[in-house]
């Protein structure tokens, strides 16, 4: 009985620790995708030389941080089956095949088109190149859709039967199932959280550059075009991400409540926690700091609305408080901090000092990792605040895991950790020296190599579109 | 009435069949990599495959993918059967997918990921051979569960089949660089693939009689009459395409030797159907018992046949323009 908890745990923390490495590059590539789409898009219709050269120089750290998404993804395809058999066995004939949609309209539209993206402009010319950046970016987008609508099933299942073999079949709409009640929501706040992410690390870079150099062109332009998107999307993604925590209120409560920090229920209005120390022995959080009725306002929109508390729920049911308590206080506590970001950059365009505000470009070359943590940190709320169930309210954790050992869930839990350190805090230091160079008035194609001269020949195009 | 069973089960099959096809010779090329000269050949035989790679590795998500979709409990009992061979291939995978990148971005460690491309390649194949005969072999199941230990997938025979796989990439992977390169590289790639041709017979050979000690049904599949009028077909024509193989060496041919050698795997995919059809688990359950309910094969199959041509018009497409001999500075 020991040894099977323990072999639960070791599976527990092998995924948690595989999909949180996988999605740090997901959660850029979807972002840089659309990036480059929107770079090559410019060129295409201005001519100017500073959207190719920049094209070209994010290309090169896409064709990295997307090689690790590959990589990373395909362990977690099997992950379903190697240390979760018992949930792949009664989930799949709902979740399977929305994945299979997902690998038929996503992986290979980006993995297809990629080739052409990457090493494929002088042999197909400009506008089919386009075509496949615009394929690639698409993809990564559709391949987004279909997984968050899986996790998404998981987190408010509906639209399935209860088959004699105690497998979850499909029910008679398959739209019920793929847009699940929490779907929508995740979807936005997600996709929305890749853009801010990618926004940041943009900016963080051209932030890096001005300060060394304010003229360069390159840095100017991805700077400003990084600051419209977080001046925009940030407050959009606060606002989503308040609806998408209404909606986390109707369907699981318990989440919510682990989120405040309600232990206990409040009928006349409940207090906003702001910061403070859950303690789950005593059922209170400790030297709270609160704003009272708060909570009550933002969740109910009322100051005395009553709102139920963990009290509610039986203890064998409840989440983990302490971690989705403190994980939603990262997240909520980075996406204001982009907002400021953003604000702020406003300001400095209204005085014309976008360029010449080096205390605001530092500010964003140490925002530039903000979204990646802000993004794990979300999805640590959301995963750990939906335990101890794979799918909500009806398979537990505990009775998903594959019947293994745990000497071999640990064995191969040490491997993944060795082996992705290794590998991609490898990949993750070419990519921080491939940032560290500042883009160039003649940014070369993958790896230096110098363009051919045969066919359509972008390099002289950008030489003439150069000083744009 | 159709049997949507038997159709996802021919799509899964056919997924395979793609995935060998497409990405045994990227593997092979990983094996071969350190018998070819540092400098211009191997940064030939790097960007022969660089483009396409990715897409290729795809058909595996597809065929385990496909898998859970359309059989979930053959899913749920397979991966952790193969537990140790599976995380053993993804990690293999994960070195050598990120070394097409790495080796570029960091001369100075060049060497270092030019022995992690190579080391990948052989684990990841090394590990679907090994799962290849584990499965024959036949894994313990009790109820809707894997019920063996650990190490079950470890024998003799899986080893066989784990070593066969890697000499048939291997020849795939020579093939494939005698049809897209030129001079030295090309030469060497032809005498590789002479004697990978042997040995990958020698291989099929033993594989097959092995096989059919195994589990009585093989046996009786084979070699009982009158059954054995057709299956006896299957070893003739390896035969007389391993001769046509040769003789498109001989000639010289630059694409030839490599359909020559997909068809020796297309025959060892065909041994392996007569062998196990209608079983997804060999001699443990069949594809009807693993079987999705209707109600997904028919979801999926709307996509699938929409999706499916239209992903096969574009990877034709993409390696279209990839056409013809590369060169060391071609694609990077």
């Amino acid at each position: 009985m020991i040894e099977q908890d323990w072999a639960i745990i070791l599976a527990r923390v092998q995924f948690a620790f595989t999909v949180s490495f996988h999605f740090l590059f997901p959660a850029f590539t979807i972002g840089l995708a659309s990036f480059l789409a929107v770079l090559e898009g410019l060129w295409l219709k201005t001519g100017k030389g500073v959207y190719a050269n920049l094209y070209r120089y994010w290309l090169k750290i896409f064709a990295v941080v997307f090689a690790m998404g590959v990589v990373s993804g395909i362990v977690m395809s099997y992950q379903f089956g190697t240390n979760w058999s018992v949930f792949s066995d009664k989930a799949g004939p709902v979740i399977g095949p929305l994945m299979a949609y997902e690998v038929l309209t996503a992986f290979f539209l980006e993995a297809g088109f990629l080739g052409v993206m990457l090493f494929g402009i002088n042999k197909v010319g400009r506008k089919l190149h386009f075509v496949a950046t615009l394929a690639v970016a698409a993809g990564t987008f559709v391949s987004a859709f279909w997984i968050l609508s899986v996790n998404s099933w998981m987190q408010t299942p509906v639209g399935f039967e209860m088959g004699a073999n105690g497998q979850f079949l499909p029910g008679d709409s398959w739209l019920a199932i793929v847009f699940n009640p929490s779907f929508p929501y995740r979807l936005v706040h997600t996709v929305l959280a890749a853009y801010l992410t990618t926004a940041f690390a943009v900016s963080a870079v051209g932030a890096w550059h001005l300060l060394k150099d304010r003229q360069n062109p390159g840095a100017r332009k991805m700077f400003s075009m990084a600051m419209w998107m977080a001046a925009i999307v940030a407050p959009i993604q606060i606002f989503a991400g308040d609806m998408h925590g209404l909606n986390t209120l109707e369907h699981q409560p318990a989440k919510v409540m682990a989120m405040e920090g309600h232990y206990q229920s409040h009928p006349e209005g409940a207090p906003l926690i702001l910061f403070g120390i859950p303690n789950s022995k005593e059922k209170r959080v400790d030297y709270a700091i609160e704003i009272p009725k708060a909570s009550s306002l933002i969740l109910k929109h009322d100051l005395n609305a009553p709102l139920a508390g963990l009290d509610t729920i039986p203890d064998a049911d409840e989440p983990p408080v302490g971690i989705v308590f403190w994980s939603f206080r990262i997240m909520v506590g980075l996406g204001f901090a982009m907002l400021g970001i953003g604000l702020w950059s406003l300001t400095a365009r209204a005085r014309k000092k976008l360029y010449d505000w080096p205390s605001l470009h530092r500010a964003a070359v140490a925002m530039g990792p903000s979204g990646f943590v802000a993004v794990l940190a979300g999805w640590v709320t959301t995963e750990v605040g939906r335990q101890p169930f794979t799918i909500y309210g009806l398979l537990r954790t505990a009775d998903s895991a594959s019947p293994l050992d745990a000497p071999a869930v640990a064995a191969s839990l040490v491997a993944f950790v060795v082996v992705y350190f290794a590998v991609f805090g490898m990949g993750i230091r070419y990519l921080l020296h491939l940032m560290k160079k500042p883009p160039e008035a003649h940014e070369a194609t993958l790896d230096g190599m110098p363009i051919r001269s045969a066919g359509i020949t972008p390099a002289a195009a950008v030489i003439k579109g150069e000083g744009a | 009435m159709i049997d949507l069973t038997v159709v996802w089960a021919a799509i899964i099959g056919f997924a395979i069949i793609a995935y060998v096809v497409m990405d045994g010779f990227d593997l092979g090329i990983g094996i071969l990599f350190p018998f070819f000269k540092v400098g211009k050949d191997r940064d030939t035989a790097m960007n022969s495959i660089a483009p396409v790679w990715d897409g290729n590795e795809t058909w595996l998500v597809m065929g385990v993918g496909g898998l859970l979709a359309a059989f979930p409990l053959a899913y749920a009992i397979i991966l952790p059967a193969l537990y140790a061979p599976m995380i053993a291939m993804l990690l293999g995978l994960v070195f050598r997918g990120v070394a097409f990148e790495f080796r570029w971005r960091d001369p100075a460690h060049r060497e270092l990921w030019d022995r992690a491309f190579t080391a990948g390649s052989i684990v990841a194949t090394f590990a679907q051979g090994i799962a290849l005969g584990a499965l024959l072999q036949g894994i313990t199941v009790e109820g809707r569960a894997y019920a063996g230990g650990w190490w079950e997938w470890l024998s003799p025979f899986s080893l066989l089949t784990g070593f066969g796989l890697l000499i048939g990439y291997a020849l795939l992977g020579a093939c494939w660089l005698n049809w897209k390169t030129e001079d030295g590289l090309q030469r060497q790639a032809v005498t590789y693939a002479g004697r990978l041709g042997i040995a990958l017979l020698l291989m099929i050979g033993a594989i097959s009689f092995a096989t059919l000690t195994l589990e009585a049904q093989y046996h009786q599949r084979w070699l009982s009459f009158p059954g054995v009028l057709a299956t006896a077909q299957v070893p003739l024509a390896t035969l007389i395409i391993t001769f046509l193989f040769y003789r498109s060496l001989r000639l010289k041919k630059d694409a030839q030797p490599f359909f020559w050698a997909l068809s020796l795997f297309g025959l060892c995919l065909i041994g392996l159907g007569v062998s196990i059809w209608p079983d997804v688990i060999p001699a443990r359950v069949t594809i009807w018992e693993a079987a999705a309910p209707h109600r997904s094969q028919v979801f999926m199959l709307v996509g699938a046949s929409i999706m499916v041509p239209i992903i096969l018009a574009y990877t034709a497409w993409s390696y279209w323009v990839f056409r013809g001999k590369v060169g060391a500075d071609g694609y990077h």
